[in-house]
């Protein structure tokens, strides 16, 4: 069982990478980020249960995970919105500036 | 490698419910609309809250309803309402960097359910505390207490810097 629950967070971390590497709009790719993070925290729930040893730490380091990736997802859109109106684009081609 | 798996209760559940959760990723890559991107990924996101039920962790579901579906999908789609997000014509397509990261992507997959296959895991089931929100409450205010600190100072810097950040700035003129 703990095959199958490991699988799963397999085939949605490689979703969410391929979305973070070919997705233009960087909402999209913060979406894509939770998405990995999620994947991340079923593995940790899973561990919780069907580990050597079972215990709540799984699940608390999840608890941890999300708060993290909340406060990320706050601050990544924060800054979203501020590169929004310096430059009135959303895609992360777009954004070069330290190139120049 | 062994593939057989009896067919009990929590492993219809584990496939439906992994199945909408796989399905939700993909739509999400597939749509063309931001919004509809958003929406399908909180399906995802509901789906796992389901997989944390069926595994005894009902207080990480609850919390991955209140703090994904709630929180993050809004918080997402007020960015996306704030910027600009109507497609100007047609995007142009990478042919050549979409393909790489797809060939990287499936290799990765590959790698890791071949690690997964090949690991040999214990086949006792764990026994969790009946009460495991109790118990998680306990933890996080004994054992666990410096980091619960830790995360509140953590999230009030973050939430003062995003205040900061996205602040509109006085005119100039």
């Amino acid at each position: 069982m703990l095959a199958s629950y490991l699988t799963l967070a397999a085939v949605l971390f490689c979703v969410g990478l391929y979305g973070v590497l070919t997705k233009r709009n960087a909402i999209i790719v913060l979406l894509s980020i939770e998405l990995m993070l999620n994947a991340v925290n079923l593995n940790l729930v899973a561990f919780s249960k069907y580990g050597v040893h079972p215990s709540l730490a799984g699940q608390i380091f999840s608890l941890f995970t999300m708060t993290v990736a909340a406060a990320e997802a706050a601050v990544g859109v924060a800054i979203l919105v501020a590169i929004y109106r310096a430059r009135t684009s959303v895609n992360v081609d777009e954004f070069d500036e330290l190139r120049r | 490698m062994n593939f057989n798996i009896d067919l009990t209760g929590e492993f219809v559940a584990f496939f439906v419910l992994a199945v909408c959760a796989i399905v939700g990723a993909v739509l999400a890559l597939n749509f063309t609309k931001v919004v509809h991107m958003a929406i399908s990924l909180a399906f995802t996101f509901i789906s796992l809250a389901g997989l944390y039920v069926v595994l005894d962790a009902e207080f990480v579901a609850f919390v991955q309803v209140l703090l994904y579906v709630g929180a993050i999908t809004i918080l997402m789609i007020f960015g996306i309402m704030m910027t600009k997000h109507q497609g100007e014509g047609q995007e142009p397509t990478r042919p050549l960097l979409e393909t790489l990261a797809a060939i990287g992507c499936l290799c990765l997959l590959g790698i890791l359910i071949f690690a997964i296959r090949d690991a040999d895991f214990p086949t006792e089931v764990g026994n969790l505390p009946a009460d495991s929100t109790r118990e998680i409450g306990k933890l996080l205010f004994t054992q666990m207490a410096i980091p619960f600190e830790l995360v509140s100072v953590l999230l009030t810097v973050a939430f003062i810097g995003a205040i900061a950040l996205a602040k509109k700035e006085e005119d100039p003129q």
